[in-house]
C-alpha cells in the first residue's frame, strides 16, 4: 500500500504536483489579499471605505501568506537546485518584491494607530505597492522561465546566474506580469464583492468586470504567442530515468519553438486545463454582473488554478529551462532532493496540510458574514 | 573562487537581517505565552482585570509581531539569493525543517494570530483563550524547527555526502529532529525569549507602578513576569547551550574560544573570568581565573578534559590531511563516475571533505597544499577569540543580573509590605538587557561558528551566490533603510502604547452590547439580565 513511498519516480512527480499545489495554493488563498491591496486606493476612497476593504482580510491574511513561507521553504526542500537558483538568479527582482510583502504586514497593523490622514494614506500606498508589485514580479518571473534563463553550473553543481535585472524586464515576461496583476486584482475585488458592503463591494465589482476580461484576453493572448513560438521552447533530448541521481549535467535538451505545445498534442484531454484558464475568468465576469458573488470567487479560484497548470503541463518535465546551456536545464527527474527527503516531506505534508485545511476552514466559519461600514464604526471595535 | 569582498558583504547581509529579525521574536516567543497565561487565568476566574491584562499585552504584542513576520520572509528568501550554493549543497537537509516548520508552526501561529486579535466578539471566552494557546504552540513549534536546522548547521548529523549529486543528502532524519545540539539550543533559545517577553512585561508594569497608574493590572502583571522570569531565566543558564559544546570538533573550538583557552588544561579546567585575550602571543593577559570551574560548566565533571585551541588545531591539521585524499577521491570519481576504487576511497575519508575545502578560499586547488597552506588553513578554524571571549562575558553578566532582579521582583511582590521602589526603577533600567544578551548570545553561537557555514562540512566562503558586489550593496542599503525606519516607527508606536496604557473595559459588560469587544458568552449573559 505504501510502496509509492519507495518510488523515486512517483515521489518526483508528486512533489512536481505539490509544487503546482503550494503556487495554486498561494495565489487562490494569499493572491486576494494582494488583490485587495492593489485595489485599496481604487474601490475606498475615504477612510470608512478602506477600513471596510482591509478588514475583509485583516484576520486571514496572515495565514494565507504561509503558502508563500511554505513554498519558500517546499522549493527549498524538494527543489534545492530550483531554489538556488531562482531566488539568486532574479536577486533584485526578488528584493523588490521581498520589499513590498514586508511593508504588508507592518502596514496592516499600523494603519490605524494613528488618525492623521497622512500617516493613514501612506499605508495605503504600503499596502497598494505591498500587493501590486509581488502581483507583478512574480508574473515577470514565470514569463521569463518559460522563455529560459541565462544560468549554467560548474562540475561542482555551482549555480552561475548570467542575467540582470533588465533583461527580466522584456516584452513577453512583461505580458506575464500583466496577467498575474490582472487575475489577481480581479480575484482581489471578487473577494471583496463577496465580503464586503456598500461603495467598496460596487467599486470592486465594476473593476473586477473589467480585470477578469484582461485575465482571459491576457492569457489568450500569451497561449497564441506561444503556439506562434514567440515564447520559444525546450524539449528534452535524452531519455531521463524515474530513480536517477539528481545531477542536471546529464542530459542533452534543444530549444525548439512551439516546445510548450508538445505535451498538449500528445494529450490531447490536457488542453482541457487552458480551456478553463481561459473560460473561468470570463465565468467569474459574468458572475460579476448577475451579482453571484459566490460563483463569481469560485471562478476566479479556479481560472487561477487553470491558468498556473497551464504553465506546468507545458513545460513538463522541465522546471527551469537554461537559454545559455540548454542541457543544464532543471527537470522533474534531475533536480529534486533524495528519495529519503522527498518521503520525509511527503510524510509531513500528508499529516499536517488536512489539519491546515481543516483549522483554516474553521477560521473563516467564524469570520463569516460581510463587514459594514457598521462593524467597522462600532464602539470598541478591534477592526483596524 | 568566490571574491572574499562578496562573502564578507553576504554575511554582512546576513548577520544584518537575522540579527534584527531576531529583535522581535524573542518578545514574541515570550510575550505569546504570557498572555495565554493571562487569559487562562481570566477564563477560570472571570475577572475583568485579567482580560484587561491580556487585551493589553496582547496589543503590544501585536505591534511586535508584526514586524517579527515581516523581516521573517527575508529569512525564508534569503538563503536562496544570497547563500545558492549552500542551498544546492545542504537544500536535502536543511530544507525539510524549514518546511516542516511552515506545515507545522508558522500555518498555526499566522492561522490564529488573526482570530486572537478579531476573534473576541465572535468566540465564547473558552474557545478564545484556546486560540491564544494554539497561537503560541504555533510560536514555540516554529522556534522548534528553526532550531533544528540551526542545530544541523553546527552539528550536521545524519547526512552523507552524495558524489552523483555533489551534495549532501539526508540519511537519518531522526538524527536531524534529535539532534542535540538542537535539543540544547531550543531550549536554551526559547527560556531566553521567555525572560525577554518577562523583561519587557516587568519593566512596562514597573513603570506604571512609579507613576501611579493602572496598578491593579501592573501590579498583578509585574507579579505573573516576575515568576515567569525567575523560571524561565534559571532554565537558560541550567538548561544552558554549554550542554551541547561537547559534541564535536568545532563546538569544542567555540568553547575554546569562548574561554580563550590556547592550550589543554588538567581537568578540571579553571575557568577565566576576566582577562584580555592576545591573538598575536595565543595567550590571555590579566587572566583572572576561578579554579575548576570551566570544568564543571563544559562538561558537567570533575575528570574530562576540555581540549585547547592549540590542540584542536593541530587536530584540525589531520582532518584536512585526511580530507585531501577524499577530494583527491572526488575529483577522480567526477573524471570517471564508474571509478570503484575511488569511491571506496572517497566513502571511507568523506568525512574530512570538508576539511579539504578550507584550502579553497586560501589557494584555489586544495591538491597544490604545501604543508604551510595546510597549517594555515588549521589555524583558520579558529573563530575570533576576543570577540567570542568577551560577548560570552556580556551575555553570561546580563543572565545572572536578570536572575537577581527576577529573585528580589519575586520575593518582594510574595511579601505583605510590597516591593520598594529601587526595585521597579531596576525593573526598568533592565529592559534592554534580554536584547543584548539574546543578541551576543547569537553573535556567540554564529561568529563563533565560523569558519564554517556547517561544521566540517562547508566553509562559509564557498557558500554564497555568485552575485555581483553593486547588487549586494543595493539590498545591504535598502534592507537598512527599511528596517530602520520601520524600527522606528516600531518604538514609536509601541511607547505611544504603552505612554496611552491600557483601556479598561466598563464592568458591565451590557455597556458594550452589541457585541463588538465582549466575548459571545458575556454578551448572551448581558443579553440575558
Amino acid at each position: 500500500m505504501f510502496a509509492f513511498l519507495s518510488d523515486y519516480e512517483t515521489l518526483r512527480l508528486t512533489w512536481w504536483v505539490l509544487l503546482g499545489v503550494l503556487l495554486i495554493g498561494f495565489a487562490v488563498t494569499d493572491g486576494f489579499d494582494l488583490g485587495v491591496g492593489a485595489l485599496l486606493p481604487f474601490v475606498a476612497r475615504i477612510d470608512v471605505e478602506r477600513r471596510v476593504a482591509i478588514h475583509t482580510v485583516s484576520a486571514t491574511w496572515e495565514g494565507n501568506q504561509v503558502w508563500l513561507v511554505l513554498g519558500g521553504g517546499a522549493i527549498f526542500a524538494a527543489w534545492p537546485a530550483l531554489y538556488a537558483l531562482s531566488f539568486s538568479g532574479f536577486y533584485l527582482a526578488m528584493f523588490l518584491a521581498l520589499l513590498a510583502l514586508i511593508l504588508r504586514p507592518v502596514a496592516f497593523k499600523y494603519r490605524s494607530k494613528n488618525e492623521s490622514p497622512a500617516w493613514r494614506s501612506g499605508w495605503d500606498w504600503a499596502l497598494f505597492v505591498g500587493g501590486a508589485v509581488p502581483a507583478l514580479i512574480f508574473g515577470v518571473a514565470v514569463g521569463n522561465v518559460l522563455q529560459g534563463v541565462p544560468f549554467h553550473f560548474t562540475d561542482d553543481l555551482r549555480p552561475i546566474y548570467g542575467g540582470t535585472l533588465l533583461d527580466l524586464l522584456n516584452p513577453l515576461a512583461l505580458l506575464c506580469g500583466l496577467l498575474s496583476v490582472a487575475m489577481l486584482v480581479a480575484h482581489g475585488a471578487a473577494w471583496l464583492t463577496f465580503k464586503a458592503e456598500g461603495p467598496v463591494a460596487a467599486r470592486a465589482r465594476a473593476v473586477g468586470v473589467k480585470a477578469a476580461l484582461a485575465t482571459t484576453a491576457l492569457f489568450a493572448l500569451g497561449g497564441l504567442l506561444v503556439w506562434a513560438g514567440a515564447f520559444g521552447g525546450y524539449r528534452v533530448v535524452t531519455q531521463l530515468s524515474g530513480d536517477g541521481p539528481s545531477n542536471p549535467l546529464a542530459k542533452e535538451v534543444v530549444t525548439e519553438a512551439g516546445a510548450w505545445l508538445a505535451n498538449f498534442r500528445a494529450h490531447p484531454a490536457l488542453a482541457l486545463v487552458p480551456f478553463i484558464g481561459t473560460m473561468a475568468p470570463l465565468l467569474a465576469a459574468a458572475g460579476f454582473r448577475a451579482g453571484r458573488e459566490g460563483l463569481t470567487l469560485l471562478a476566479s479560484k479556479l481560472g487561477i488554478a487553470c491558468i498556473i497548470a497551464t504553465v506546468g503541463l507545458a513545460m513538463f518535465p522541465v522546471i527551469l529551462p537554461s537559454s545559455t546551456h540548454p542541457g543544464h536545464a532543471l527537470t522533474v527527474f534531475d533536480a529534486s532532493s533524495s528519495l529519503a527527503t522527498l518521503r520525509n516531506m511527503l510524510i509531513a505534508t500528508v499529516v499536517f496540510l488536512p489539519l491546515i485545511l481543516a483549522y483554516t476552514a474553521w477560521v473563516y466559519r467564524v469570520l463569516r458574514g460581510k463587514v459594514s461600514e457598521r462593524d467597522i464604526t462600532a464602539p470598541g471595535s478591534p477592526a483596524y | 573562487m568566490t571574491d572574499p569582498l562578496l562573502v564578507d558583504l553576504s554575511r554582512l547581509q546576513f548577520a544584518l537581517t537575522a540579527m534584527y529579525h531576531f529583535l522581535f521574536v524573542p518578545l514574541t516567543l515570550g510575550l505569546s505565552i504570557l498572555v495565554a497565561m493571562m487569559e487562562t487565568v481570566y477564563v477560570m476566574t472571570r475577572r475583568k482585570v485579567w482580560r484587561d491584562m491580556t487585551k493589553f499585552w496582547g496589543l503590544l504584542f501585536g505591534i511586535n509581531f508584526a514586524i517579527g513576520v515581516a523581516t521573517g520572509l527575508t529569512m525564508e528568501f534569503q538563503f536562496g539569493m544570497n547563500w545558492a550554493y549552500y542551498s544546492h549543497y545542504v537544500g536535502d537537509v536543511f530544507g525539510a525543517p524549514l518546511a516542516i516548520e511552515g506545515l507545522m508552526a508558522f500555518f498555526l501561529e499566522a492561522t490564529f494570530v488573526g482570530l486572537f486579535f478579531f476573534g473576541w466578539d465572535k468566540l465564547t471566552a473558552l474557545a478564545h483563550c484556546v486560540v491564544t494557546w494554539l497561537m503560541a504552540l504555533g510560536t514555540n513549534f516554529s522556534a522548534l524547527w528553526i532550531l533544528i536546522a540551526n542545530g544541523w548547521m553546527q552539528n550536521p548529523v545524519g547526512a552523507l555526502f552524495n558524489p552523483d549529486t555533489m551534495r549532501m543528502e539526508v540519511t537519518d532524519f531522526a538524527a536531524v529532529i534529535f539532534n542535540p545540539v538542537a535539543q540544547a539550543k531550543f531550549v536554551h533559545t526559547v527560556s531566553a525569549g521567555y525572560v525577554c517577553g518577562a523583561v519587557f512585561v516587568l519593566g512596562v508594569s514597573a513603570f506604571y507602578i512609579l507613576r501611579g497608574r493602572h496598578l491593579e493590572l501592573a501590579k498583578r502583571s509585574f507579579a505573573i513576569a516576575a515568576a515567569f522570569g525567575l523560571a524561565s531565566a534559571l532554565s537558560v543558564v541550567v538548561l544552558g547551550d554549554e550542554s551541547g559544546y561537547a559534541i564535536t570538533d568545532h563546538q569544542k573550538m567555540k568553547l575554546a574560544a569562548m574561554e580563550a583557552m590556547w592550550h589543554t588544561e588538567p581537568a578540571p579546567a579553571a575557568f577565566t573570568a576576566v582577562g584580555i585575550p592576545d591573538l598575536e602571543s595565543r595567550t590571555t593577559r590579566y587572566a583572572v581565573h576561578i579554579p575548576w570551574a570551566m570544568g564543571l560548566i563544559g562538561t558537567r565533571s570533575l575528570t574530562t578534559q576540555i581540549p585547547g585551541i592549540t590542540e584542536l588545531v593541530e587536530h584540525a591539521q589531520g582532518r584536512i590531511r585526511n580530507g585531501l585524499v577524499a577530494y583527491d577521491a572526488l575529483e577522480r570519481i567526477k573524471a570517471d563516475r564508474t571509478n570503484a576504487d575511488a569511491r571506496a576511497t572517497f566513502a571511507r575519508t568523506q568525512q574530512d571533505l570538508g576539511y579539504a575545502q578550507l584550502l579553497k578560499p586560501l589557494i584555489g586547488d586544495p591538491l597544490k597544499a604545501t604543508d604551510a597552506d595546510i597549517e594555515r588553513a588549521a589555524w583558520s578554524t579558529v573563530p575570533h577569540v576576543p570577540s567570542i571571549f568577551f560577548t560570552f562575558r556580556a551575555m553570561v553578566a546580563c543572565g545572572f543580573l536578570l536572575i537577581a532582579l527576577f529573585g528580589a521582583a519575586l520575593w518582594y511582590t510574595a511579601r505583605e509590605a510590597g516591593a520598594p521602589r529601587w526595585l521597579f526603577r531596576a525593573a526598568l533600567l533592565a529592559l534592554p538587557l534580554p536584547w543584548i544578551a539574546i543578541e551576543f548570545g547569537w553573535f556567540v553561537a554564529e561568529f563563533g561558528r565560523q569558519p564554517w557555514i556547517i561544521e566540517g562540512v562547508l566553509p562559509t566562503a564557498l557558500a554564497t551566490s555568485e552575485l555581483g558586489i553593486p547588487s549586494l550593496l543595493i539590498t545591504i542599503a535598502g534592507f537598512t533603510l527599511v528596517y530602520g525606519a520601520l524600527a522606528v516607527v516600531e518604538v514609536r508606536l509601541m511607547l505611544r502604547a504603552i505612554a496611552k496604557g491600557p483601556e479598561t473595559l466598563a464592568e458591565d459588560p451590557a455597556a458594550l452590547f452589541p457585541g463588538v469587544g465582549v466575548t459571545k458568552d458575556e454578551a448572551r449573559l448581558a443579553a440575558a439580565e
